[in-house]
């Protein structure tokens, strides 16, 4: 327009990989995005619910959900740590790109376990020692069912998200077929264990509140500060340079998710012996896949998931206090994460990209989606 | 023998569930995008096509009222193939993460849209413990040409609809310019782009008619296999099992005709193994039973693992999100 010799039409706008981007505005970009994410759940619950959920209403019934009473509080403590838990599970998994969909099935084989050894030895042997061994075998349960992917994957290089994600629903099917026949026969549910007890610390989720935040220092440590962590970051980068450099990849991949489903094997542990004291099929109920999210999220940082993980919790507690509230479907939790995690994967691109428009070459950073 | 009729054609009847599952992940992976997220389109459709019914049940004759369920329910999935592909395509993030919050999103969604259905439909004149949840009346619709024939009530409108769609997928990327360039999309982007062909373009159309066509398995397994408004619940296993048995049929829409016919042999094998062979196996060995897809699934990835023919190959840059200026 400015130049008539000029042919060719220029586009409205071009997007360029940004080199860098400063701490502050990369997170005011995530703020938005999680805060317009929030009015639009605010306003599909109005559409969906109706009149009884203004939107003062319902942000109100959705805060009171989780910090109302200390309880809530407490419980909104134990889901974080709980995802948490999942979440630094995969993580070295994912660091190296290894697609593990099956925390679920590896958390729940751990907790199969575990009720295993309480429902059989309960009374027989003193109550520490009952633990241990819940422990060690949930431990060794969540590994092999981890390690079973690992090792075709090491060798042949087998699909690892399809597989991984099959062993989830063939420990579904193990844990009915042990309650049906072993735990309460003729039933889809049992009772709950009366040995096996975590020992309290203050209140019952304390102790496991703690144990999460230090497995949370101490899996940084093992990723940032460790040869081994440092080999697992190589192997995710690139395959071909792990190779060049002596790092024998298969053997990374089996020890990586030893590590990740004995992880995975503590934590159906700590939800058995701390607060179900049962099993059930749907004992670990679908974290694996928000703990994905979780992880993915934090760019793989355990520190940064304390925060991603809180966020989860929060929607989870809070959407649920919704369903209750105003007595609809228990499905509002799932529908507000996702429309959640919609818009904090898309801002990533305002992250990452920077669009640039024809005439004035402004930079544009805000308004995420 | 007769059980044994039945076994099959509850088998092949069900597998078409796959079939729409798979044959709509073949298309979006064909242009190189792995949706992790098909579980949850499926969910999301077959919820799309029962509130159509719910809508319009009183207003149009049955012909039409099946016809505009299977149009909302494509869309539906249309549409959030849209979401998927203006996440992966557009803004470049990461396909496994999208697909995955597209699931919990979607099986969310369609949990909480089946339990608002009106009660009049869900009732469907039935009564007894079918009440409340099944959909009688709507359900014989779908089965139209063969309803009153007992033998091959399983056949409606819809079965031949998911074979017909194979086929016709398949001609397409095989035979057609536009599945040749589709192939190209999925191969390598760039040369791709070199080439003239519109890159953004087949990645947005191949994605949301792939996501439709998947869809449409969700409402094929509510309303017509299953027939109540619990099915919601299998819809997300069948999806897994739908995208594992794209692996098994090689990226090939007529082999996954074969390949959803076993799987669904192997699904109801639980419920008619016993009575052919005459076992009688107490509650808990049904649980067994019902890992058999499952376990058949990761036999299947290992052994397509080990035998690596280059024609049998997954497309080159599945997962990898292209942008032009990148090399």
């Amino acid at each position: 327009m400015h130049n008539p010799d000029k042919k060719t039409r220029e586009p409205l706008f071009h997007i360029v990989k940004r080199d860098r981007i400063s701490l502050r505005k990369s997170l005011l970009i995530r703020v938005v995005a999680t805060v317009s994410a929030m009015l639009l759940c605010t306003l599909l619950a109005y559409v969906l619910i109706g009149e009884k959920a203004t939107p003062a209403k319902f942000l109100s019934q959705f805060f009171q959900g989780v910090f109302g009473t200390s309880r809530r509080t407490w419980i909104f403590g134990r889901d974080t740590a709980m995802l948490l838990c999942l979440a630094l599970a995969i993580t070295p998994a994912f660091r190296m790109r290894f697609w593990n969909l099956g925390a679920d099935g590896q958390a729940l084989i751990g907790a199969l376990a575990s009720v295993f050894c309480m429902f059989f030895l309960g009374g027989r042997i003193p109550n520490g020692l009952l633990l241990v061994i819940s422990l060690a075998a949930s431990v060794v349960a969540g590994a092999v069912w981890a390690l079973l992917p690992a090792i075709f994957k090491a060798l042949w290089g087998t699909n690892e998200s399809l597989f991984t994600l099959m062993m989830n629903y063939i420990a579904t099917n193990l844990v009915m077929f042990s309650i049906t026949k072993w735990f309460y026969p003729g039933k889809d549910s049992m009772k709950e264990m009366e040995h096996g007890h975590l020992p309290q610390v203050l209140n019952e989720y304390l102790l496991v509140i703690l144990i999460v935040l230090a497995l949370t220092t101490l899996m940084f440590i093992y990723l940032y500060h460790t040869k081994q962590g440092y080999e697992i970051s190589v192997v995710g980068e690139s395959e071909n340079t792990a190779r060049y450099v002596g790092i024998n990849v298969g053997k990374v991949t089996v020890r990586t998710l030893l590590l990740s489903g004995a992880i995975c094997g503590l934590m159906g542990f700590l939800q058995v012996s701390a607060f179900d004291h049962s099993v059930t099929a749907q004992s670990i109920g679908g974290l694996g896949f928000t703990a994905i999210m979780v992880s993915w999220l934090a760019k793989f940082n355990p520190f940064i998931m304390i925060g991603t993980a809180g966020l989860i919790a929060f929607l989870q507690r809070g959407g649920q206090q919704i369903s209750t509230a105003f007595d609809v479907n228990d499905a509002i939790p799932n529908i507000f994460i996702g429309i959640i995690l919609f818009f904090i994967i898309g801002c990533e691109f305002f992250i990452n990209y920077q669009i640039k428009f024809r005439a004035s070459q402004r930079s544009k950073g805000g308004s995420a989606k | 023998m007769n059980m044994l009729l039945t076994y099959l054609l509850c088998a092949v009847s069900l597998g078409m569930t796959f079939l729409y599952g798979s044959t709509g992940e073949i298309i979006t992976e064909k242009v190189g995008h792995l949706n992790l997220g098909t579980p949850g389109v499926m969910c999301v459709g077959g919820m799309c096509g029962c509130f159509a019914i719910d809508i319009f049940r009183d207003m149009l004759p049955p012909v039409l009222l099946v016809t505009v369920a299977i149009l909302a329910c494509f869309l539906g999935g249309s549409l959030m193939g849209l979401i998927y592909s203006f996440l992966t395509v557009s803004l470049h993030t990461n396909q496994n993460v999208t697909g995955l919050a597209m699931t919990i999103f979607g099986a969310g969604l369609s949990k909480y849209g089946m339990y608002n259905l009106t009660k009049e439909l869900l009732d469907g004149g039935a009564t007894g413990s079918e009440a409340q949840t099944s959909f009688l009346d709507a359900t014989k619709y779908f089965r139209y040409p063969f309803a009153n024939n007992e033998k091959l009530q399983y056949c409606g409108v819809m079965f031949f609809l998911a074979i017909l769609i194979a086929l016709v997928a398949a001609w397409i990327l095989k035979r057609t310019r536009l599945g040749l360039h589709l192939r190209a999309v999925g191969e390598n982007p760039a040369t791709a782009d070199a080439m003239g062909i519109n890159v953004t373009a087949y990645k947005y159309g191949a994605t949301c008619i792939g996501c439709g066509i998947a869809a449409l398995g969700g409402l094929y397994y509510a309303m017509d296999y299953a027939g109540t408004a619990g099915a919601y619940k299998d819809i997300e296993a069948l999806g897994w099992l739908s995208i594992a048995l794209v692996i098994f049929a090689l990226w090939r829409p007529q082999l996954s005709i074969i390949g959803s016919t076993l799987f669904g042999l192997l699904y109801v094998a639980s419920a008619y193994l016993p009575t052919l062979f005459g076992w009688k196996l107490p509650q808990h060995a049904t649980y067994l039973f019902e890992m058999l897809p499952y376990v058949v699934t990761i036999l299947v990835l290992i052994v397509t693992s080990l035998r690596k023919k280059r024609e049998n190959q997954p497309p080159a840059s599945l997962g990898l999100s292209y942008f032009r200026e990148e090399r």
